[in-house]
């Protein structure tokens, strides 16, 4: 069997928040023909409260890069590149660079912010130009890096198709935990597992009242501690906030204040919206029909997923948290 | 293929977009950031259609059709988002309409009554402050009125200058002049052509002329450039109407200009003057390939970005220059008029000829400037319009021209290759003694961006090309670079199109609007009474009145450039 194959059984899910089939999109690279391929390690891990990429470096490193040279040989790339967060960077590019050895992987000091860890805004990085989303389709896997057919994923996926090369893949995922909670830390736990049971698993049993930011600390949805019952979707992040030391306004500020500041500024509703989200809620008499006439906007309009999914925490804190 | 747009089956072909389609048939989708000269860039997001069978809205101007597609562009979750996208984009956007060139013709004040926006209601302009900029005179940017469309930023990418670049992060974007010293604006005006709101736009003369007209000491005489009489009727709603140059010339009466002269005069000294050049250049061999130099836009980019050229560029004076030369000199003595007491004043289709008018070089021996200002076909209609004239609605009366009715030769000069085709039929008889065969030289007609062509003149072989946008005009100077006797006679637009495609010309444009600007030229050249420079017999009195008696030749009718690539950080 192989590798993609292998991929397809393990039925790995891209670990970057989108969960796409990881063997579809690998497949789709390996079939379009090209002299010059890529594959892009997307180790931005610019979602706040999420630090299961750095985990994998720390930990992981060499599985990581038999993972990538996996890709490489599987796609038919002849360079890869890894993509690395900038404060990671200047921690460990060249414990890095000493584990690649040979030339054809590269590591690339990512800048940008939020935004460039969209794949392909990351890819329009590298190139060197604006920081922003392309049009799709095309997608990178036929129109990549300079045009070429590029396998774009996240680091925890490329890690586990190492894994699963080496037939160690245990259909585990890797969630950053943090908050105001006893253990915090990155936890490896079965993939289909609730909320509620990785709470459990890494002994996060919290009798105070909380509730909790799943799937990242920007675009993550919030969750009261009754609605635990269900998987994690998203980026592999929990944030665990308690409810009586936490002012929730202060929390919907500071993400209106990210959203403001990392929007690359391309399209009009995410630009101009996230600019009036702060707006509204820094007011002394804030418009709240205005605001959800922005989010409605936002999210069916926006060029990309940052845009779309940026109203995501304040409607899931009013419906789950406040009106409760 | 079939596809269904709000219940009507359309006939489309593979790789158009739905935006492409709907507009064909008069499917009215707004569109902002989009533009055919333009890459896609899906950035207003205006233009979403709902798409049976896909989930989220999709923008049409990105979305390629495919067979059985049902798209509805009007549900009322569209309508929503589009309003609100709307209200925040005026909320980027500081209204200066009495002021902008754009008032009452302007695409988002169209949408803001079509879809009820109240401008400024729930979100204040968040603008307020931002700069002005103002290059050569000849084109301004407003940042306070811009929606950050990037359609300035892609024309000056494709105008080869790249002067023009989107800085900054979200919010704080903003579309700067290049500062290192490397770029400049070569003031083609095209960021203005592709601009949907007004906030890049020609650098505004409306009120110096109107001063100058209330001035009862001063005389104001206008010339009409050849591509207005094709163009500004668009202006006023009159697409396919052709309003002739004497209905200009009585409504611009009307509203003040005391005299009113065809610039297209001009024009046929430019082809005499820059026949005898030519034909001197090939015998000689120097300076070969010849360029034209009438574009100052084009004359611009070659100072500043490759003064490796300027010795190929012909010497000769641009018509208005020229006519505004002639004008205060000739003219001023024929009228017992103080040349200072006369205020010329240009009806052009450029931005550039804002900058050219400004140069030092054109001085005339007293140090008065052959022209002192140029109006924009916009600004004049809007002129017009402030007077409430329409030329359409006059009868016309004769123009003053001082040298009596051009040719056909000098009507062409709007369009791409007409400069060139006036210089070959004068060149050819300067030549052969014997008229151009057909007069037509078609070969360069058209508004393809590079027209290639071989004509026999005298046992040699003339190769020529005449290209149009810079993007185009870049490949041809390669060309020549490579090798020198590639071309012995080039014409270089810098505005796709020509002149009837330039930065003053009504917006909007596309390729089916030049080309139909054009046509309009060659059609008025194919019915005059005469075709050639040569033959106009008040030009040829004039010399012999005039220029042959005088020593002023050379400042009434020829120039030189500078490099301003010297002196640059």
């Amino acid at each position: 069997m192989n590798l993609i194959q292998k991929l397809k059984r393990s039925g790995l899910a891209g670990r970057g928040g989108a969960g796409f089939p990881a063997w579809k999109k690998w497949e789709a690279v390996k079939q379009t023909p090209n002299k010059e391929k890529y594959v892009v390690c997307n180790l931005s891990e610019g979602e706040p409260g999420v630090k299961k990429d750095k985990y994998i470096l720390d930990n992981y490193l060499k599985v990581l890069i038999e993972g990538i040279e996996a890709a490489m040989k599987t796609v038919g790339a002849r360079h890869a590149i890894i993509a690395l967060k900038d404060e990671y960077y200047d921690k460990v590019s060249d414990i890095v660079k000493e584990h690649i050895g040979n030339e054809s992987i590269d590591i690339f000091r990512k800048s940008g912010g939020y935004i460039s860890g969209e794949e392909t805004a990351l890819l329009e990085a590298i190139e060197g130009q604006r920081v922003e989303p392309r049009i799709k389709p095309p997608y990178p896997t036929t129109d990549g890096l300079w045009h070429c057919p590029t396998l774009i994923n996240n680091a925890e996926t490329l890690y586990s198709a190492g894994l699963v090369s080496h037939g160690k893949y245990k259909n585990e995922r890797l969630i950053s935990i943090s908050g105001d909670c006893p253990y915090t830390g990155v936890f490896s736990v079965p993939e289909n597992f609730t909320i509620k049971q990785v709470l459990e698993l890494s002994k996060n049993i919290m009798t105070y009242d909380y509730f909790v930011q799943a799937g990242g600390g920007a675009s993550g949805i919030v969750l009261n501690r009754n609605q635990l019952n269900r998987p994690l979707m998203g980026m592999g992040a929990i944030i665990v906030h308690k409810r009586d030391i936490t002012k929730v306004g202060d929390l919907a500020l500071k993400w209106a204040k990210f959203f403001r500041d990392e929007s690359c500024g391309k399209c009009v509703p995410c630009r101009e919206g996230t600019y009036r989200i702060c707006e509204i809620l820094e007011s002394e008499k804030p418009n709240w029909d205005m605001l959800y006439d922005i989010f409605d906007t936002m999210e069916k309009t926006s060029f990309c997923a940052m845009g779309t999914m940026a109203s995501a925490p304040f409607r899931s804190l009013v419906n789950n948290v406040l009106t409760k | 293929m079939i596809i269904t747009i709000d219940n009507k089956t359309i006939e489309c072909e593979e790789g158009e977009t739905i935006l492409q389609v709907a507009r064909r048939v008069g499917i009215d989708i707004p569109a902002l950031c989009y533009h055919s000269d333009l890459p896609i860039k899906a950035n207003c997001r205006l233009c979403v259609v709902e798409i049976e069978g896909m989930d989220r809205l999709q923008t049409s101007c990105s979305t390629k059709v495919k067979e059985g597609m049902v798209v509805k562009t009007e549900t009322d979750e569209i309508l929503q988002t589009r309003k609100v996208n709307l209200e925040l984009l005026f909320a980027a956007h500081v209204e200066k309409c009495p002021t902008c060139v754009y008032d009452n013709r302007c695409k988002i004040q169209d949408l803001a009554e079509k879809y009820n926006i109240k401008i400024d209601d729930r979100m204040k302009d968040r603008k307020h402050g931002r700069e002005t900029y103002v290059f050569g005179k000849a084109v301004k940017i407003d940042l306070s009125k811009c929606v950050d469309c990037q359609n300035c930023v892609d024309a000056c990418q494709l105008q080869q200058a790249r002067f023009l670049e989107t800085r900054g992060k979200g919010y704080k974007t903003q579309i700067l002049p290049a500062d290192d010293g490397t770029k400049d604006c070569i003031y083609c005006g095209q960021c203005v052509a592709h601009c949907p709101v007004g906030a890049a736009s020609e650098y505004n003369n409306i009120n110096e002329v109107e001063e100058a007209i209330r001035k009862l000491d001063k005389i104001v005489v206008a010339q009409i450039a050849p591509s207005i009489r094709s163009s500004i009727g668009e202006e006023f709603d009159y697409a396919g109407g052709m309003v002739s140059v004497q209905q200009l010339a009585e409504a611009m009466r009307i509203i003040g200009f005391d005299k009113v002269f065809d610039t297209c005069v001009g024009a046929d000294i430019t082809t005499i003057e820059e026949a005898k050049e030519l034909v001197e250049r090939l015998e000689t061999g120097n300076n070969l390939p010849m360029m034209t130099s009438c574009c100052p836009g084009w004359v611009k980019y070659v100072e500043f970005y490759h003064p490796e050229f300027i010795p190929n560029l012909t010497t000769v004076r641009s018509p208005q220059t020229i006519l505004g030369g002639i004008v205060k000199t000739y003219y001023a003595r024929l009228q017992g008029i103080n040349p200072e007491d006369i205020v010329v004043v240009s009806v052009m289709p450029c931005t550039a000829k804002k900058f050219e008018i400004a140069r030092d070089e054109l001085k005339l021996e007293n140090g008065i400037a052959p022209v002192d200002y140029v109006l924009t076909t916009r600004e004049m209609a809007v002129l017009l319009k402030k007077y409430k004239v329409n030329p359409f609605n006059v009868k016309g009366c004769p123009l003053d021209n001082p040298l009596g009715d051009p040719t056909g030769a000098g009507i062409i000069y709007g369009a791409s290759g007409g400069v060139m085709e006036s210089a070959i039929r004068t060149a050819y008889f300067m030549v052969m003694g014997e008229e151009f065969q057909g007069i037509n030289y078609e070969k360069v007609r058209g508004i393809k961006g590079i027209k290639r062509g071989t004509l026999k003149l005298g046992g040699r072989d003339l190769r020529v090309v005449a290209t149009s946008g810079m993007e185009n005009a870049v490949k041809i100077l390669e060309e020549a670079r490579q090798n020198p006797y590639v071309y012995d006679y080039i014409e270089i637009m810098a505005c796709p199109g020509g002149c009837i495609g330039g930065g003053g010309q009504p917006i909007p444009v596309d390729d089916t609007i030049r080309l139909r600007r054009a046509k309009a030229l060659y059609a008025l050249d194919q019915n005059s009474p005469i075709r050639v420079a040569h033959k106009n017999q008040s030009v040829i009195k004039f010399y012999e009145d005039f220029l042959d008696e005088e020593d002023g030749r050379e400042e009434l009718l020829y120039t030189h450039f500078r490099n301003r690539k010297i002196g640059r950080r």
